[in-house]
């Protein structure tokens, strides 16, 4: 890397403390540090114009008047009953869609994997998870309006065939089972994309040692294939836990306002400040990194549990 | 009845047929290797005897109990892979104990019994690393416990020292043939490492396009190939071909000098045409080389092996090699030299194929 | 073994149930717009509407621009990391996964009020700078998958050898850059540039805070007030996605049989 270097070096020097005649070897490595750093300024510079610094900006607000005195009254409020209600759905809605996601992915990555099925059906699978992993937002909501909603195909189809009246049992696609379907639709594919990979690193050998020691398939899958999965399968389930929580556009497109979750609460109140406080609008913003954040908090330590046995 | 029976062992996967009327019987505590390139079967061999492949054909017995519709894990064998394939989560010790744990052992018993494989294999020290922390030759210890600490009736070894390094390969098979002599348990080695069968076996299977060419001891399958596959296969061998010069007094021509051999020549006729073969140690060509064959022949190579130097030459039609001991004071012989090999005529062997 | 297979195909089936009846739902829906006959109406209807040309078009150039500008932060930076300050990967990693943690709703929230009328930054002052700030918006959005992508790529050449190689035949700076690392990691810059695309033709929330006319609040609209016609856009959505993924597997085809050049 040396022309840069050189070129870079005489645009910073001289440095008017530095006395070149006697420029010592820390001197030198001061100066190629300073290079390097330089390096990814702008890479820096971006993160924290457009990453860094607005959440920050949204974190320390959240803890100010809107005069700019310091209070917890506005994480107080987050304790309202309506927002803790917005909460609780969105938590639950996440938690539903991403186990729901994690285990029906699991066990097409399983079958895919480990089920003896032919090649293109493994291929065909990848190829369509790639795409139903980034088909979210608006136009997934449409589809599954056509389809589960009042005048979609299946429940026409199950009220014309069978006579049974779906949404007369109290289903409804604008709740809270309505959107944990809706968003497995993101969320299994996601599983499959990055478990599939995880799988394959699991050795035969493995699966027959614990065979030919004795074990069952119980065994095996208890004692051998989930712990060594196991990172995998809650980082993704936690990656999914954080994917469903923050998306909007789905519900946004299914329900309108109607629908009281976190995203579009808050996307009420960048609107028209709907909380009346703009700083209770930085609190609920808070409370969103804080469940995100503590959710890879806890990936990261149960993983560092589970992979002591790991480089 | 032999301990471990295999006869009439077929197997065939679609339209592939791997194993074709396979016939073994090892006896108790017995060391048999299973010698051969890869394809030839030997590997699925060892999988029926497992119970990961099913015949297509034939019945294996263990200890006059027929396996067949016993799965794996019924069957009381242990086994060694060619990738270690220790369980990564696990520490040294919870993977020798696992055969134990899930056969429901105490946990005392349990921890006895690890503890006297760990010694066997000289690893106690090392019972709470897992198996990143281990070079592969450690690895291969640990498994080699393992498969042993649930008492098997049979060990199964798949080709378990061909991921080592070549120093750690040898002092490990001496040390897999101590245990399995001490604890005299029936061992089946599957190796395509002719040195590696040769120098810890009772017996060696020579295995070729699925079934055996030859069964015998070490020794035997050395000195006595019975096809031209197992000569070829074991060792370094010339082959040379010859024409057969007078039938009745067993005299054949090599290019143009004349041999006489021990063996008899059988039905052929002067003029035919018959493959003898010579191991490249069989002669000298020092002064006052013992033997009671000649053979003049133009130096064509010499290549420095180590401990010995091979040299190529030409008689007639054919290439013979042959090998001399290393000696600060040896001088090997130039190319184009013309020297005289000597040796013991019994030592030419008759390919039949 | 017998039973594993029987799971497995039960498996796939309940998969492929889940995933192809929705298609099959929305384009039966989007067929209905003429009663009593199926027509393709709704995608006549659809494509004749200015607004669905002129947002589309909008999204593509904003796509566009984030593919370019992100690349030219992401191949530099990933390029540098890996020549010169290697321990810092981790933590560059760790900026390059925050979008994943961090919603979107709460970084564009934090744009609307760093860079407002009164911040030292008025970007949304303006529509141009408006529009930038969409820009920088996807390719924050964009990092994690844009960044791994390339950082994937360079790990597959050589990146100190290669640069070593071209500075001993004299190449200078920009041409180390564009002419050898570029190329040889355009498998990479690929990838992530159809990702990228995916991402930004539906985004909703960055666009519709920001009041650009994009073509995810298009689709909100368009849900809103119409009755077949988002059935025939959520089809096209399909297509746009699944025709991005098909070219990138085809690069990362491309990338796994291509020898490399170093």
């Amino acid at each position: 890397m040396r022309p840069p270097h050189f070129r870079l070096n005489s645009f910073l020097s001289p440095n008017p403390l530095d006395d070149s005649r006697f420029m010592s070897q820390s001197a030198l490595i001061d100066r190629r540090t300073v290079i390097d750093w330089l390096g990814i300024m702008p890479f820096m510079i971006f993160a924290l114009l457009f990453l860094i610094l607005p959440t920050l900006y949204l974190v320390g607000g959240a803890f100010l008047t809107p005069d700019g005195d310091f209070t917890f009254k506005n994480i107080a409020d987050l304790f309202s009953p309506n927002i803790v209600s917005a909460y609780w759905i969105s938590i639950k809605v996440s938690i539903a869609s991403s186990l729901g996601g994690a285990v029906i992915g699991f066990f097409l990555a399983w079958a895919i994997v480990m089920g003896g099925v032919p090649s293109f059906v493994r291929s065909g699978l990848l190829t369509f998870s790639g795409v139903a992993s980034n088909f979210a937002g608006v136009p997934l909501a449409f589809a599954f309006i056509a389809t589960l909603g009042r005048t979609g195909l299946v429940t026409v189809l199950l009220r014309d065939l069978i006579g049974f009246n779906l949404y007369s049992t109290g289903f409804n696609l604008l709740s809270f089972l309505g959107l944990t379907i809706t968003y497995m639709f993101f969320q299994i594919p996601l599983m499959v994309l990055i478990l599939t990979p995880a799988l394959d690193g699991m050795k035969r050998e493995w699966r027959e040692a614990s065979e030919i020691l004795g074990a069952s398939t119980w065994q095996y899958w208890r004692m051998i294939a989930l712990p060594i999965l196991w990172p995998s399968l809650l980082g993704t389930t936690l990656l999914l836990f954080a994917n469903a929580f923050g998306a909007i556009a789905t519900a946004y497109a299914l329900t309108g306002s109607s629908l009281n979750i976190v995203p579009i609460l808050l996307y009420a109140q960048i609107r028209g400040d709907v909380l009346h406080n703009p700083n209770l609008g930085y609190a609920l913003a808070l409370g969103m990194i804080v469940i995100t954040g503590l959710s890879n908090v806890l990936y990261i330590w149960l993983r560092s549990r589970a992979e002591r046995w790991q480089k | 009845m032999s301990f471990l029976s295999l006869s009439h062992i077929q197997k065939s996967f679609g339209q592939v047929q791997v194993v074709r009327d396979f016939n073994m019987e090892i006896e108790k505590g017995e060391f048999v290797s299973f010698l051969g390139p890869s394809g030839c079967g030997k590997t699925t061999v060892l999988r029926m005897i497992a119970g990961f492949e099913t015949p297509s054909g034939g019945t294996i017995t263990v200890a006059g109990k027929n396996q067949s519709g016993l799965k794996p894990n019924q069957r009381n064998i242990g086994m060694v892979f060619q990738a270690y394939a220790l369980f990564p989560n696990m520490s040294v010790f919870d993977n020798v104990a696992f055969g134990l744990k899930v056969a429901g052992r105490s946990k005392d018993e349990i921890d006895s019994r690890v503890k006297e494989m760990l010694s066997l294999i000289k690893l106690e020290h090392l019972a709470e690393r897992f198996p990143y922390q281990l070079s592969g030759g450690q690895q291969q210890r640990v498994a080699l416990a393992r498969a042993l600490a649930p008492k098997p009736q049979v060990l199964l070894l798949d080709e378990p020292l061909s991921a080592l390094d070549a120093k750690i390969r040898v002092s490990l098979r001496e040390e897999i043939r101590m245990i399995q002599q001490q604890l005299g348990i029936t061992t089946v080695f599957v190796t395509h490492d002719q040195e590696e069968a040769l120098s810890i076996s009772d017996r060696i299977v020579v295995m070729n396009a699925g079934s055996a060419d030859q069964i015998g001891a070490p020794a035997e399958i050395y000195n006595r190939p019975a096809t031209r596959f197992v000569a070829s296969f074991v060792g370094t061998l010339n082959l040379i071909e010859a024409k057969v010069t007078d039938p009745v007094a067993n005299r054949i021509s090599i290019g143009d000098q004349g041999v006489t051999l021990r063996e008899p020549l059988g039905p052929v006729k002067a003029g035919d045409t018959v493959s003898l073969a010579l191991r490249p140690e069989a002669g000298s060509i020092a002064e006052g080389a013992k033997g009671d064959t000649a053979l003049a022949g133009e130096v064509v190579s010499s290549n420095f092996l180590g401990s010995v130097v091979r040299t190529r030459m030409r008689v007639g039609a054919s290439v013979i090699s042959f090998d001399m001991f290393n000696n600060p004071g040896l001088v090997p012989p130039a190319v184009g030299e013309t020297v005289t090999l000597r040796f013991t005529a019994s030592d030419l062997l008759i390919i039949r194929d | 073994m017998k039973s594993t297979r029987f799971l497995a195909w039960l498996a796939i089936a309940v998969g492929a149930i889940y995933f192809i009846v929705p298609l099959i739902g929305t384009f039966e829906f989007s067929l209905r717009m003429r009663r009593g006959e199926y027509s393709f109406d709704a995608y006549h209807s659809v494509f004749s509407d200015i607004q669905f040309r002129s947002t589309f078009g909008f999204s593509m150039l904003m796509a566009l621009f984030t593919i370019i500008f992100g690349m030219l932060l992401v191949v530099p930076t990933a390029y540098w990391v890996r020549l010169r300050l290697p321990k810092l990967r981790p933590v560059i990693e760790f900026i390059t996964l925050l979008p994943l943690v961090i919603p979107a709703i709460v970084i564009v929230f934090g744009y609307l009020r760093l860079y407002n009328s009164s911040s030292f930054l008025p970007l949304t002052n303006s529509t141009s700078g408006t529009n930038m700030l969409l820009v920088f918006s996807y390719m924050t959005l964009s990092l994690p998958y844009m960044y791994r992508a390339v950082d994937t790529a360079m790990r597959m050449i050589d990146v100190a050898t290669l640069t070593e190689a071209a500075e001993s035949l004299g190449a200078k700076w920009p041409t180390i850059m564009f002419r050898c690392i570029f190329p040889n990691v355009m498998s990479g810059v690929l990838s992530g540039a159809f990702i990228t695309f995916a991402i930004v033709m539906g985004e909703f929330t960055m666009a519709a805070l920001l009041n650009r006319p994009a073509f995810g609040p298009y689709l909100q609209l368009v849900g809103a007030n119409k009755a077949y016609e988002p059935s025939a856009l959520a089809i096209i959505a399909f297509a746009i996605t699944w025709l991005s993924m098909g070219l990138l597997q085809l690069v990362s085809r491309f990338q796994k049989t291509a020898p490399v050049k170093a």
